[in-house]
């Protein structure tokens, strides 16, 4: 790499016991709460259920870890780290570091689902492929040339595609797979992986929000051309890749339709409409109940008789602060 | 927009009261608020700060209220909405409640509207992702009427 990553300039210690922006504090808490290693999820468990799946399947698995790894790696090693010099906040700073230790976890979690299923030879074959492939790396080097630019706002909303949208081509196949019962301890490190970008997704498009208070009305529309310009870009390019890994197996349609809900949540996080309709958007509800089992339309008591929906199910409803 | 507008009127318990039909958390995000807002109904916010004057239901409500991660619903509930639902008046005019989430956090997904479902004995009318689509906005919008009109109907 030619160019030097950016850092600051000046830095004071951080003071916990003074707070400019309570979410900070709220997300630095979520974050460490919900932080997680590989080696605490029995991957070894899969190893059966990994035989049961075709050469191809397995290949296309590989194939799409793979790409995963590299986005991770990206977001761990250039993206968070590049948040950095613009934080509004001392402790927008020190929730950047977390969010780039845990990518570089995310990042690493992926070779122990390899070494753990695979052999060294179709390890490195999978690493070859994702260095050939041309959309993986056109999506990669995309989002490296905003994170190297000099645009704080074009920076987050890159940031934020990356963590809300780009992921999803990939994490479609272990929620499928998960669907039909198989690599569901892989499908829950996954979990652990989608529930992190989560709060990674909401907290940058937050900040970017933030952010855009404080420039011209005339900048804050620039932002929001070149925001949907960058993701119709990266859309024609997904859809590309989509199409490389899932044709063999008949599922690219089914993965576009999880492009589609993932876009409109991106653009959600930073504060846009949804834009694709939900006639595009309807998601395969096997995928959508293998991420969330709270996800099926049956708690819709609008939209159904009225008389079926179910009053809260059993869940922990004991935090201290109720007084009843 | 004449949501959101209606100024609550300060009682003297130092509390704000509100006859607004729906009332809703929202951090300092505001995906929730942004939802309220494109129903276009009157609503009205539970305070976010300690400091803030509570809010006092005066008519029966549906609470909107996300959740923002956790694990197996443990501090899904927003401190503030518990604040809210430990006055034994709020507690008593709850009709329903709308949950607002993210499906990435698998089953705690809208858990703080599961859990005030369980703990105030109404039905978790529905659930939707950040803002809201527009479908979602339609959606709540249909069902609302209808869950009010029903309601009103069981008490003649």
């Amino acid at each position: 790499m030619t160019e030097k990553v950016k850092l600051l300039s000046h830095v004071e210690a951080i003071n916990w016991n003074r707070i400019q922006d309570d979410k900070d504090v709220e997300v630095w808490n979520r974050l460490v709460n919900n932080f997680w290693l590989p080696e605490k999820v029995p991957l070894s468990n899969d190893v059966q259920s990994w035989h049961t799946l075709t050469p191809e399947e397995q290949q296309l698995t590989m194939r799409v870890f793979t790409g995963l790894t590299l986005l991770d790696t990206i977001q761990g090693t250039v993206g968070a780290v590049s948040l950095i010099p613009d934080a509004l906040t001392p402790h927008e700073e020190a929730v950047y570091t977390n969010i780039a230790f845990m990518e570089s976890v995310h990042a690493k979690s992926y070779s122990s689902i390899f070494s753990t299923l695979c052999s060294t030879k179709e390890i490195d074959d999978a690493f070859r492929w994702s260095l050939e492939n041309e959309n993986l790396q056109k999506k990669a080097q995309i989002v490296m040339d905003y994170y190297q630019g000099d645009d704080p706002l074009k920076r987050k909303v890159a940031s934020t595609l990356l963590e809300s949208f780009l992921f999803y081509s990939g994490f479609y196949l272990p929620m499928y797979w998960s669907s039909r019962a198989k690599l569901t301890n892989t499908a829950d490190l996954i979990r652990l992986i989608i529930r992190d970008e989560a709060v990674h997704g909401y907290y940058i498009g937050y900040k970017f929000q933030k952010g855009l208070e404080k420039v011209s009305e005339e900048k804050r529309q620039e932002i929001k051309d070149y925001t949907f310009e960058l993701l119709f870009e990266l859309y024609e390019n997904e859809v590309q890749y989509t199409h490389d890994l899932y044709d063999g197996v008949g599922l690219a349609e089914d993965v576009k339709k999880f492009l589609h809900y993932n876009a409109n949540k991106a653009l959600m996080n930073l504060g846009y409409e949804a834009m694709f309709p939900a006639s595009v958007t309807d998601v395969n509800p096997a995928i959508l109940s293998a991420l969330s089992p709270n996800a099926d339309e049956n708690h819709d008591f609008f939209s159904g008789s009225g008389s079926s929906y179910v009053i809260g199910k059993a869940v922990n409803t004991e935090d201290e602060d109720w007084e009843f | 927009m004449a949501a959101l507008a209606t100024a609550p009127a300060r009682t003297d318990g130092g509390a704000v009261s509100t006859r607004s039909h729906l009332i809703y958390f929202s951090s300092t995000s505001e995906n929730t608020r942004r939802f309220v807002q494109k129903l276009g109904r009157d609503a009205a916010r539970i305070p976010l700060y300690a400091k803030d004057a509570p809010l006092l239901a005066l008519e029966p409500y549906v609470l909107v209220v996300p959740t923002y991660g956790g694990t197996n619903g443990e501090g899904s509930v927003p401190k503030q909405v518990i604040r809210f639902l430990n006055n034994p008046q709020n507690r008593a005019l709850i009709r329903g409640v709308i949950g607002a989430g993210n499906t990435n956090f698998a089953d705690n997904y809208c858990a703080a509207g599961d859990i005030i479902a369980a703990k105030c004995k109404v039905p978790h009318l529905y659930k939707f992702e950040l803002m809201g689509t527009p479908e979602d906005v339609d959606r709540v919008s249909q069902g609302l009427d209808k869950f009010w009109t029903l309601l009103s109907q069981k008490q003649k």
